[in-house]
């Protein structure tokens, strides 16, 4: 299959939501090119499936490499391994609730639906940079894409955001860019330390995997690439645009954010930080696993005191994506599994979370716990499916934070040092904390007596509504029961990225 | 021809240089200004004449700049005084303190 | 037929009971869901029967010794080589006695719901709830894997979250739903950290590789757990007692019991089935199944003993004081399980020694009866007089005969009054406990008096005591209601004639009971005196009850107050979590960690004010600046440049 298609198709989805006339054609052309993508990645899965089963053990399939700018030998090349086709799957499905959710465009924007068609291409736009960014092997390529995946968030939430907007959408524009800043000091520094047998230097990952770049060089760049990645995914201290951000995005913008953005981050970190500079990775891996350890527990804690739903989900989104960077951090090809996995789990959990907070946003105009209540009398679908994403927060077996969360328990606990025992027990704890500040959220806003009785008026979700709630409620629970299909995606990638380290470990 | 010393005239035009400095600096007057800006113009014209006499006798290319100079001082006072009146009729003023439109 | 043919049914029709009603029980079985819950669990509860015929009488022996059969295993996650969470299904003799307790309570509190809930507005949410706990308390008993367990172990935490919350719209309903679920999640903390400890040092997670190696002192396993110490206690002893806190926040033991009593905020059914008879001896399962690891580990062992023995006493001492039936019954469900925990803790593995573990097995069977039996009962009086409270009570024997003889019945089978069920188990326990250790015999035999005197308490209030006059004749309870009452109480006169010692043993192998008629004595005549004391307080109404109260003073506040655990906890958790950690690191995160952000940025903007101050528009200021470029260019170029 042509791995170009990925690319292609929200590109040109995104082209012809600008040539539409009128809001429906809008909706109906970029919701048709969602559909598509989605149904594009499914078959990349099965295609994925196809060429492993035939025996293709490649550590990338689908490889197209295509010059891009010689004098600099940046190439256009892309391929994926299983962790990026999940990573795909993950971004088509919120692209796809995404548009769904802005179906109706929510009454509280102050400039109506005027400015629909720039919402809906900013939000295409967006899915544009985060598949390029997944299938990028080109280290340029792939910081081309993040660069493209950040500016529609600008705008996303300083037009069409609520609250303090502006200072929201500048803080993270103004984080995030600060983290590329840093991602491109690193990857400058790789490229000049590349030596390819012609003399000269080389963007491309698959090439600097297997060359070793001096253990002083990876010393140096591996900080840069790693905290700047971390930004994206909310590295404790620089998490702080999460919960602003978060906050005054609107619905789309924020699934988006949360489940697309932060895992860029996550994507990046693995793939660049660690697969290339394993030395470094490991030498600086005890201080990854300090700051993950503080975001989750710390997150967690922070999150119990939150009286705004969205702030809740953000916290805890930073809760949550301490747990990746804490997989990471581990290096054990367990811990790494489980670190993807929690990416996917956590993006449709935490897109449909912020799903259902937009869903009673629109309908109370609150968001603060203390003036909600009862809702799951009047609006039995959305407290439901609520209910549901907030049990898959807090880590219930059969949906798929719980798999995740193991995942990554077992895979820290396999070192054998006190330091590393201790370090999954204080991440172990936050099991309680997320307990705590979950239930103190479903008891206080869907359970209950009503909290007013103009309540009692309010409609139940819509279609657009419920479709794009039960898929993504569908995803959660297809890795919750079976999470072996997830498992075996990602663990040969997880494999490849072990055996860089190991190979560490051994020319020791 | 040999009464005036150098020093003597170069002393002038500097003088006169300075005070064509102190009146742009200090004059919020348009007007004034570019007077201050004639009168630096022309300590530079002496300049060039009392070196093209003491050092160059037998050239005359310092008398040319000199035209020159004449000739764009006439010129730039035309455009200077054009962009005062326009100045004027926006801001009903021509003091240089209050067109401060392009800062920043 | 195989085991493998059906067994996974067993579990898996309440789930697709759960699936139906959950999906569209609203919609298309909004009157009919309850009989479809019924139905199923016919199915379910024949099935489980059918396995424990098979496997006690047909094909589970060989060599006279109760096989552990394994007829089911998939891989559900792999982890390493090693260690796999793997579905499995595990029969043997403790599972398949759970199959059967649970199946069978389940039904008869399906059977009751029929009429209990009759006419409730979410009727079929109700039974797909009761479906999913059934589902997830099954899944839990035929556990084959230890992390299987765990996943199951919280689904029916959660089940037990959604049942106690089922009245949502009130807030004290909420409120228990929230306690017991974050009460037992803390629990799940140790259990969990138990499971990664067992897997990392057993390297596995199938309970019978785990057990064979950890058991096995040769193992290399076996050495590296006992040797490896951590804070000078070995961490063999650490895995097995934060396995245990696990179990004992489930099982509602001191001090992790706390939530059971707020826990009857839930519909009484659901109390009955749920927070009597299945899910909270989950824990006390769950040291069963790991019994062969604990036998060999004294420290976690008197752990478990005390705590067993504690709780049995202090529930006892509380339940003698409350006024709300369910209280009592809750207070007593915690006495009565911290009795199987202590006779597990005073068994060894093998023998007569083993004693103990048929004895809490036992008494786990009879429990899940008699306490089930108590506890819809009280569903049928409080459906009958809608108050909780004692003193609303009083004569009903006159207007519900069935209710009142069933009971009757629990209430001398709980005392352990012969012949009735209790009698058999409660002696097998007491015979545990004064064969390893005197003075937790002393206390579970005063526990025992004190089980009869606030049983009878209960019910003499309820049945006897005051006349009614004031208030309309209760109305009776529908047939749907009488039938799961009689069938349990005539289960409550005869199971304990079940020779439970040749089923179910700690090694599999047949245990005779040692049935001493001299031992007996001490008991039955606490029990004696303990219904003697009870009706001389509470068969007619007078002030007696408030003199023997104020003659215990102090002792009986405390009692009252549930010896201020509550208090305690609230302060821990909002005085001391809320306050000093959650608020700080909320507070910390908005204005040190973000206002080091923020600062940055208004820096970044102040020092580009300044800078910016240069460009002041002033035609004048910038001749000036020209001009002061001109000399300091002149200087250099004059006088530094060389």
């Amino acid at each position: 299959m042509n791995l170009n298609l990925v690319l292609l198709i929200p590109l040109l989805t995104a082209a012809a939501v600008l040539f539409c006339k009128g809001l429906k054609q809008v909706r109906i052309v970029s919701f048709t090119g969602a559909v598509i993508q989605l149904i594009l990645s499914f078959v990349l899965l099965y295609g994925y499936w196809q060429e492993r089963s035939s025996g293709n053990n490649d550590a990338f399939l689908f490889e197209y490499n295509y010059v891009w700018y010689a004098p600099l030998h940046i190439n256009y090349h892309i391929g994926v391994d299983g962790i990026s086709v999940a990573m795909i799957l993950l971004t088509a499905f919120i692209v796809l609730t995404g548009v769904l959710v802005s179906w109706k465009m929510p009454a509280h924007t102050t400039e109506g639906e005027k400015q629909s068609k720039e919402f809906f291409f900013l939000l295409l736009f967006l899915g544009v940079g985060a598949y390029g960014f997944f299938i990028s092997l080109d280290l340029f390529t792939l910081f081309f894409f993040l660069e493209l995946a950040v500016i529609p968030k600008y705008l996303l939430i300083g037009i069409w955001g609520s609250g303090k907007k502006e200072y929201s959408a500048m803080k993270l524009a103004l984080m995030l860019m600060g983290g590329s800043a840093l991602v491109f000091v690193g990857l400058a520094g790789l490229f000049f330390n590349t030596h390819t047998g012609d003399g000269s230097h080389t963007f491309d990952i698959l090439q600097i995997a297997q060359m070793h770049i001096p253990v002083a060089v990876q010393k140096l760049f591996f900080p840069f690439v790693f905290i700047g990645f971390g930004i994206f995914g909310a590295l404790f201290p620089f998490h702080t645009w999460v919960p602003d951000g978060h906050s005054s995005a609107p619905t789309a913008a924020s699934m988006f954010l949360a489940g697309i953005s932060m895992k860029l981050g996550g994507y990046g970190c693995l793939r660049v930080a660690t697969y290339l500079m394993p030395d470094a990775a490991q030498q600086y891996s005890w201080i990854i696993i300090v700051l993950s350890c503080i975001a989750i527990l710390y997150g967690a804690f922070a999150t119990m005191m939150q009286t705004d739903l969205k702030y809740i989900n953000a916290y805890s989104s930073v809760s949550h994506c301490g747990f990746v960077l804490l997989g990471i951090g581990m290096l054990t090809k367990t811990a790494i599994t489980g670190a993807v996995m929690q990416m996917v789990s956590h993006g449709l959990m935490t897109a449909l979370f912020f799903a259902c907070i937009g869903m009673i946003y629109d309908r109370t105009h609150t968001r603060q716990m203390a003036r909600l209540g009862g809702l799951l009398k009047v609006m039995p679908f959305i407290s439901t499916v609520f209910v549901i994403v907030a049990l898959c927060s807090l880590g219930l077996p059969g949906l798929s934070g719980f798999v995740a969360e193991v995942t990554i328990f077992m895979g820290s606990w396999e070192h054998s040092g006190a330091f590393y025992k201790i370090t999954t027990i204080i991440a172990c704890a936050s099991i309680v904390v997320t307990a705590v500040y979950i239930l103190r959220a479903v008891g206080k806003a869907i359970m209950g007596p009503l909290a007013s009785k103009e309540f009692s008026l309010l409609h139940d979700a819509d279609w657009n509504e419920k479709l794009a709630a039960g898929l993504l409620t569908i995803g959660i629970i297809a890795i919750g029961i079976a999470p072996f299909w997830l498992d075996r995606l990602v663990g040969p990638g997880a494999d490849a990225i072990m055996k860089n380290i190991t190979n560490v470990v051994i020319a020791k | 021809m040999s009464g005036i010393p150098i020093s003597h005239i170069l002393f002038l035009s500097t003088a006169l240089f300075f005070i064509g400095m102190y009146g742009l600096f200090t004059r919020r007057n348009l007007i004034t200004m570019l007077m201050a800006i004639e009168l630096i113009l022309n300590s530079v014209n002496i300049n060039f004449v009392v070196f093209n006499k003491f050092l160059w006798p037998g050239k005359l290319d310092g008398i040319f700049f000199t035209i020159f100079i004449i000739t764009i001082a006439a010129a730039e006072a035309a455009v200077a005084i054009a962009i005062i009146i326009n100045l004027f009729r926006s801001h009903r003023s021509i003091d240089v303190e209050d067109a401060t439109e392009m800062k920043w | 037929m195989n085991y493998s043919d059906y067994i996974a049914l067993i579990p898996l029709l309440p789930l697709a009971g759960f699936v139906l009603l959950g999906l569209f029980g609203k919609k298309y079985f909004r009157r009919s869901s309850g009989y479809i819950g019924v139905l199923i669990l016919v199915m379910s509860t024949a099935l489980a029967f059918y396995t424990a015929y098979q496997y006690f009488f047909v094909s589970g022996k060989v060599h006279d010794t109760y096989q552990t059969i394994i007829p089911l295993k998939y891989t559900w996650l792999q982890f390493s080589s090693g260690t796999s969470i793997n579905m499995g299904i595990l029969v043997d003799a403790i599972s398949v006695m759970m199959l059967v307790i649970v199946t069978f309570v389940s039904l008869m509190v399906h059977i009751f719901s029929l009429g209990y809930m009759k006419g409730e507005e979410r009727f079929s949410t109700y039974y797909s709830f009761l479906s999913l706990f059934t589902f997830s308390m099954l899944g839990l008993v035929m556990a084959s894997n230890i992390f299987q367990i765990y996943f199951f172990w919280e689904l029916v935490g959660i089940s037990s979250y959604l049942l106690i919350g089922f009245y949502y719209d009130r807030p004290s309903a909420v409120a228990a739903s929230k306690k017991a679920f974050i009460v037992t999640r803390f629990a799940d903390l140790g259990f969990l950290i138990g499971i990664l400890i067992l897997a990392y040092e057993g390297g596995t997670l199938d309970f019978n590789t785990l057990i064979e190696r950890l058991t096995n002192t040769q193992s290399s396993q076996y050495i590296n757990i006992t040797t490896a110490s951590f804070l000078g206690i070995s961490v063999m002893t650490w895995a097995l007692t934060l396995v245990f806190i696990g179990g004992a926040g489930k099982s509602a033991m001191f001090p992790l019991h706390i939530w059971l009593p707020d826990a009857m905020e839930g519909p009484t059914p659901v109390s009955a089935l749920i927070h009597a008879a299945t899910m909270v001896v989950a824990g006390v399962y769950l040291v069963a199944r790991l019994f062969p690891v604990y036998s060999i580990n004294e420290a976690a062992l008197h752990i478990v003993t005390w705590l067993g023995a504690i709780s049995a006493l202090l529930a006892a001492l509380i339940a003698c004081t409350q006024t709300d039936i369910k209280r009592v019954l809750a207070y007593s469900t915690i006495s009565q399980i911290g009795y199987m925990m202590f006779a597990l803790g005073a068994a060894k593995y093998g023998g007569e020694a083993g004693t103990g573990f048929t004895a809490s097995m036992f008494h786990l069977f009879t429990h899940a009866f008699f306490k089930s039996l108590l506890f819809l009962g009280a569903g049928a009086i409080i459906h009958a007089v809608h108050s909780n409270e004692m003193k609303d009570m009083g004569s009903l024997r006159k207007f519900m005969p069935v209710t009142h003889i069933t009971f009757l019945i629990a209430c001398l089978a709980i005392s352990g009054v012969p012949p009735f069920a209790g009698f058999f188990s409660k002696e097998e326990v007491l015979l545990a406990a004064f064969n390893s250790n005197k003075f937790i015999y002393s206390i579970a035999l005063f526990t025992s008096g004190l089980t009869v005197f606030y049983m009878f308490r209960l019910y003499f209030s309820v049945f006897w005591n005051k006349q009614r006059e004031k208030h309309e004749p209760p109305h009776g309870i529908s047939f749907t209601m009488k039938l799961p009452l009689i069938i349990l109480g005539a289960g409550t006169m005869f199971i304990g004639f079940i020779p439970f010692g040749k089923y179910v043993s700690s090694d599999g192998k047949l245990l005779e009971s040692a049935f001493h008629l001299n031992f007996s004595i001490a008991p039955v005549c606490f029990a004696l005196a303990g219904i003697a004391i009870a009706m001389w307080m509470y068969k007619t109404e007078s002030n007696r009850p408030h003199r023997v109260a104020a003659a215990f003073g102090g002792l009986y506040q405390a009692a009252h107050k549930k010896f201020y655990m509550d208090e305690i906890y609230l302060f821990v958790t909002k005085k001391i979590i809320f306050n000093l950690v959650g608020r700080p690191a909320a507070w910390i995160d908005r204005n040190i960690v973000d206002g080091t952000m923020n600062g940055m940025a208004y820096s970044t903007a102040k020092i580009s004010g300044w800078i910016k101050g240069i460009q002041s528009g002033k035609v004048q200021a910038y001749a000036m600046y020209f001009f002061i470029g001109i000399i300091v260019l002149v200087i250099i170029v004059l006088y530094l440049w060389k």
